[in-house]
């Protein structure tokens, strides 16, 4: 068999009056598939006749749920990425991982106290951390994940909280480590116990709370329980935008 | 002088006194100890195999780190970092081919130069501030104090990364002296204290810490000073748990060296954290009127 060039396959695939788009050889789970360029992993996968029941969620970059692996063809190195946000490339190898096994420890957060040794206590394993750094590698949103690990093993929760609070959890970290640490659950820890007794409480929330309470905007929500979906679109559509706004009066 | 300080995770939890403390006799002495930007911990034990070259890069790491930040020094208090982050720079100044192997390893990251030295401050106080000159801050010499040095293990071995003699050490001695304090030897000075049998084996520890407690006290010392958390936990601590196996026994109260220095230059109490201890060290000062 004659290998075609993936032009050539492209052409003979679109219509004559449609603009030429060129078409991108990629292989899941080894089989190869020929696909139109732009298209994110997700959405190619799903171009090659996939149905996702895992591996998908908000499709937006925020659950974590789409974390991929690949390696391209040519090259030596293991990629990862979040199949929902990234752009499907020619030669990639790709396999989407459903699931991470990586157990939770079982806490109260009221009993835990912020102190240097609360979070070694509960995953003692990140002292076996050997600093290779292979976590920060396989973060699809380039966190520095060995030094939240590092900051939560000195004992330093505010430093690890900050490092980790783009953290979706997808888990890729945990799967590559060496030391078998859970490193998004550490995180979600440090992120806890910086919440619950590091930072200080807001007082705009508090007040917002008794408001809420006190039923002060229990009249609004039921005049929008009451509209009907065109009423709630032009609402919506004139909405304040507060960054917005703010630029504009700039 | 601005010194790149390289702390370890033990001085930042369990060890915290032996750091200000530290912090303070630095200042006092008219320098300045800046924490690196950067750092990881130090990989707690040297890895002796040649197979297991895995275990050097945390501390190689910390060696980049430095180099990163234009340094050719790194200051550390902890006993143990400052044996790792040694071997290690030792290993790849010998060893090309680790060092390369290592480098192509942490492929996005500047590669290792060898060009930092690392130093333990209690080298920084005997080489470069010199315990003669450290004799004329003492304000208030620890007069009338019976103190045995005990030094641990990983301060003197191996001896190509050693501080001081491995079986005649006086480092600790020497600084004693010029506190003003009376040195109480003892061959149980360079002891194991037992190190991390500590967390399985108790009682072994607490045994070990009572061997070493007692010959200092048989010799008529009132105190131990040392350098390493890990002994200061096992003679502290396990030597407090050694009370209840051994009738009558006493645990005597243990300092860090740096403690020790602040208390003679007459630096705030405050610093030295001793309520972090498990056996009380101020009565001692007190009754030798130190404070
Ligand atoms: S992958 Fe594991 S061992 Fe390696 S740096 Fe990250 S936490 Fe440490
Ligand atoms: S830290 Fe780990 S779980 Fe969190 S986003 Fe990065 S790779 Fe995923
Ligand atoms: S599907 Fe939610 S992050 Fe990709």
């Amino acid at each position: 068999m004659t290998t075609e060039t993936n032009t050539e396959i492209a052409r003979k695939t679109n219509d004559a009056d449609t603009p030429e788009v060129s078409a991108l050889n990629i292989y899941v789970m080894g089989k190869r598939y020929l696909v139109p360029a732009g298209l994110t992993i997700m959405a190619a996968i799903e171009y090659a006749g996939y149905q996702f029941v895992r591996s998908c969620g908000c499709r937006a970059g925020f659950c974590g749920a789409c974390s991929t692996v690949y390696r391209k063809d040519d090259e030596q190195k293991l990629h990862f990425a979040l199949a929902c946000q990234t752009t499907v490339e020619d030669g990639m190898y790709l396999v989407q991982i459903p699931f991470v096994p990586a157990a939770k420890a079982k806490y109260m957060i009221e009993d835990l106290k912020a102190e240097e040794n609360t979070i070694l206590s509960l995953y003692p394993e990140i002292a076996r951390c050997v600093s290779c750094n292979t976590c920060t590698k396989s973060c699809p949103q380039d966190i520095k994940v060995m030094m939240y690990i590092q900051n939560a093993l000195r004992g330093d929760i505010a430093k690890a909280a900050e490092l980790s609070f783009d953290c979706i959890q997808c888990g890729m970290c945990a799967m590559r480590c060496p030391a078998d640490i859970k490193h998004y659950h550490v995180a979600q820890l440090a992120r806890r116990l910086r919440g619950k007794y590091i930072d200080t409480l807001s007082k705009d929330l508090k007040k917002r709370v008794a408001e809420v309470e006190g039923g002060q905007y229990d009249k609004e929500i039921e005049e929008l329980v009451g509209m009907s979906e065109e009423q709630l679109r032009g609402l919506y559509n004139k909405r304040e935008i507060e960054a917005k706004k703010k630029k504009e009066g700039e | 002088m601005d010194l790149l300080y390289y702390p370890g995770c033990t001085v930042k939890t369990s060890a915290k006194c032996l750091e200000t403390s530290g912090f303070a006799v630095i200042k006092a002495l008219g320098h300045n100890l800046v924490e690196m930007e950067e750092w990881n911990c130090c990989g707690v034990v040297a890895s002796l195999t040649d197979d297991d070259l895995m275990h050097h890069l945390a501390p190689l790491r910390n060696l980049i780190h430095a180099e990163d930040q234009g340094q050719e020094k790194i200051v550390t208090f902890c006993d143990m970092c400052g044996n790792t982050l040694k071997q290690t720079n030792l290993r790849v100044q010998e060893s090309e081919e680790n060092l390369d192997t290592l480098n192509n390893f942490m492929d996005q990251e500047e590669d290792y130069k060898k060009s930092v030295d690392v130093q333990h401050f209690l080298e920084f106080l005997r080489d470069d501030v010199g315990f003669a000159k450290l004799k004329k801050s003492v304000k208030k010499p620890l007069k009338g104090m019976k103190i045995m040095p005990y030094y641990g293990c990983t301060m003197l071995r191996p001896r190509e990364v050693a501080i001081d003699d491995a079986e005649e050490p006086r480092i600790l001695a020497d600084l004693l002296k010029s506190l003003g304090a009376e040195v109480i030897d003892t061959p149980y000075k360079i002891e194991c204290c037992g190190s991390y049998h500590t967390i399985e084996q108790k009682d072994l520890t607490a045994k070990r810490a009572y061997r070493i407690s007692s010959s200092a006290q048989k010799a008529g010392a009132d105190a131990i000073m040392l350098s390493c958390p890990m002994c200061k936990f096992n003679l502290d601590h396990r030597g407090k748990d050694a009370e209840s196996l051994y009738d009558g026994y006493k645990q005597i109260p243990v300092y860090y060296y740096t403690q020790l220095i602040a208390m003679a230059m007459g630096l705030d109490i405050e610093e030295c954290g001793f309520d972090s201890h498990t056996v009380d060290p101020i009565p001692l000062l007190k009754e030798k009127k130190v404070i």
